[in-house]
């Protein structure tokens, strides 16, 4: 299902969605969608609906109180904020399917943000050539981490609370008992800090919709030609006209000039961060949905045993999955290192993690398995960004942000929790 | 009765170390009848259900399908030779959909992407060919559906393969007394439609209400093995308590009757 692209009606079922008899074949109608939808969230499948819920409160709440919240400027800062940890968080997404737990995906960003700034600085390497050795050395994070829990059999919270203060101390002999070094390679640079053209903007988002609605519509005519039932076509035209939209109003926003003094410096279109989370949601999206691996995945969690008699190897889908996370937590490294400028040693460090496990969770992956999606970790960060984003801007201190961001993690989970038991009742 | 059996198992004999579990034991299972496979605890039904199965290897005796001889080693080798056994913990994932299920671990595909469509074609074309039409749609979650429809999709799983002989162990154990008709009645229907059955039940009622023929094992041993209409509720309780009733059974000390 590619629905998870829009993020305005996520958990609506998609053209695969569960809205058709099996006797009669033909178009769903849109009323009996939106019913098998309201089944599904009062049978506590909530999906991404708290989020999408609170991530509009929360910004009406906070533009109520500072206007400046709305401003263009801040729109493109709570972006480019909220990116590194939305990247750790999509990685975790995969750790979680399975019902274990990375604790160390902030440090392992670290490690490979650490290995990124030694090779460009210190060795002189090009920049794809460190890019590539920094996602490298989580893809071996992962295999290590993997092959810890699927095959010695270690709990994942023991293996990864170790390696999590095994990676901060390596972290600091990398950097040589805690200096800083300072990024000055430009392509790097530019990925939290500069901005696509106006023109390139429109013309992503344009092919970005054009290629969503052709596979959409696509589907449905596959599905029509072979007579099961089809999502009716306003569904498909909402979805593709609410993407359609929304991205036309963020590109529209971020194309607006904010910097503060234009003679000095212009200050406008889409942080480059914003395609590269996209690009990366799109291809976890495809992996999870479309691919019998991300079938086996979500086998694997919900339950490993028939997934185990159904040929699976259960083990290689648990290396896979630390592997993936420790590989984009990599990604995520270097987008906090693009951002921060330079590396030090609490890159990915102190609330890093907590705030990329809030923010999957908080998106409605569970914390039990078998349940989420890449698109959670999105939305999930960008609640996580406006708490943070807002709160800073109401001249809140850090503490007080902890403690709301700790709180929301654990309301997240409780709901998690809540309507898990919810469905298990039934 | 049939010309050939499907499946034949000669003299099997099965110890786990110095325990000896299946003695000399012969079963035969014919295409369009659904066999009940009936013993106490500890006879040995699972043992021999897991040696046809290719679980447990099996230590003496010959194994024939559709008249030839064959050696079957592993749960591949029995899918193989069409034999798909149901599992009493059924074995599916609760957070994917029906369809899901029953191609999990063999799924269609078009390249790298699922064939979901055809996945859901030949799923809804299984589950018509039962003539399932308890479940609102095949795409919903396994979570939602009841104790009755869950069997019912592991047994759609394991005939979609296009399998010869389905044994299913104790399906209708957990079920209420509407769900239970339900399973039988799909029980029926696959036997119906040319497939062999072999039916794991403790409840004599679901025996002698779908069964074509029964064998009763007794302390690792075949009693015998009957046609239904050949015999009488208490008479299968006896060679299930003492492995013999009247002619029937076990003689005193070997060869078994039938």
């Amino acid at each position: 299902m590619t629905a998870a692209v829009t993020p305005e009606k996520p958990e609506l079922p998609g053209v695969s969605g569960a809205s058709k008899k099996n006797e009669e074949a033909g178009t769903a109608s849109l009323r009996s969608v939106a019913r098998t939808y309201a089944e599904r969230v009062r049978g506590g499948e909530l999906g991404a609906l708290p989020a999408v819920l609170g991530l509009i409160v929360l910004c009406v709440f906070f533009a109520a109180l500072r206007p400046v919240f709305l401003s263009e400027l801040n729109f493109a800062n709570l972006l480019t904020q909220g990116a590194g940890s939305i990247a750790i968080a999509m990685g975790l997404v995969f750790v979680l399917l399975l019902g274990e737990i990375d604790l160390s995906a902030g440090y392992a960003s670290g490690v490979c943000a650490a290995v990124l700034a030694i090779l460009l600085t210190d060795q002189g390497w090009p920049w794809y050539g460190a890019v590539g050795a920094a996602i490298l050395t989580g893809t071996v994070i992962g295999l290590l981490l993997g092959l810890l829990v699927a095959k010695v059999g270690i709990p994942s919270f023991v293996v990864t609370l170790a390696a999590f203060l095994g990676f901060q101390g390596i972290v600091l002999m990398l950097l040589k008992e805690g200096t800083n070094i300072s990024i000055r390679d430009r392509t790097i640079l530019a990925v939290a800090n500069d901005n696509l053209s106006p023109a390139l903007g429109w013309l992503l988002l344009a092919v970005g919709v054009a290629v969503y609605a052709a596979i959409q519509l696509r589907q449905n005519r596959n599905r029509r030609h072979r007579g099961l039932t089809t999502a009716p076509l306003a569904l498909l035209a909402v979805r593709i006209g609410g993407l359609a939209v929304l991205g036309a109003i963020a590109v529209h926003l971020l194309n607006q000039e904010r910097s503060r003094n234009v003679i000095v410096d212009s200050l406008r279109g889409v942080p480059i961060v914003v395609p590269v989370i996209a690009v990366l949601l799109v291809a976890g999206t495809f992996l999870l949905q479309r691919t019998s691996f991300g079938l086996h995945m979500y086998a694997v969690g919900g339950n490993a045993e028939a997934a185990r008699r159904a040929g699976i190897d259960v083990a290689a889908i648990r290396v896979s999955a630390f592997v993936i996370c420790s590989s984009l937590a990599a990604v995520g490294g270097i987008i906090a290192a693009s951002r921060g400028n330079s590396v030090d040693p609490n890159t990915g460090g102190s609330n890093v993690l907590l705030l990329a496990v809030g923010a999957a969770v908080i998106g409605g992956t569970s914390l039990f398995g078998g349940r989420g999606r890449v698109v959670d970790a999105v939305l999930g960060g960008m609640v996580v960004a406006v708490i943070q984003n807002g709160m800073g801007l109401m001249g809140y201190s850090s503490g007080v942000k902890y403690a709301v961001t700790g709180s929301v993690l654990l309301v997240a989970a409780g709901v998690d929790a809540l309507s898990r038991r919810r469905a298990v009742q039934r | 009765m049939t010309a050939t059996p499907i499946l034949e198992l000669r003299g099997i004999d099965k110890s786990f170390g110095s325990v000896r579990v299946l003695h000399d034991v012969s079963f035969t299972v014919h295409p369009g009848e659904v066999t009940a496979l009936v013993g106490d605890n500890g006879a040995g039904k699972s043992t021999l259900v897991k040696c046809i199965g290719g679980i447990h290897p099996i230590d003496g005796g010959e194994y024939w399908c559709e008249g030839r001889q064959v050696q079957v080693h592993s749960p591949r080798d029995a899918a193989a030779l069409g034999v798909e056994i149901v599992y009493q913990d059924l074995a599916l994932c609760d957070n994917l959909d029906i369809v899901q299920n029953m191609f999990l671990g063999r799924e269609r595909r078009r390249g790298l992407v699922l064939d979901d469509a055809t996945m859901e074609e030949m799923a809804a074309k299984t589950l018509e060919g039962l003539s399932v039409r308890t479940v609102k749609s095949i795409r919903q979650q396994v979570s939602s559906l009841s104790g009755g429809q869950r069997q019912t999709v592991a047994i759609a799983k394991a005939v979609l393969w296009n399998s010869k002989v389905v044994i299913l162990d104790e399906p209708t154990a957990a079920l209420g007394v509407a769900q239970t008709a339900q399973v039988l009645e799909l029980v029926r229907r696959l036997a119906d439609n040319g497939l062999a059955v072999v039916l794991i039940s403790h409840n004599m009622n679901d025996v002698f209400a779908v069964s074509d023929r029964i064998a009763a094992l007794y302390l690792g041993r075949m009693a015998a093995q009957v046609s239904t209409s050949d015999v009488t509720h208490s008479q299968v309780v006896e060679l299930i308590t003492s492995g013999r009733s009247g002619d029937l059974g076990l003689a005193h000390s070997n060869g078994a009757t039938a």
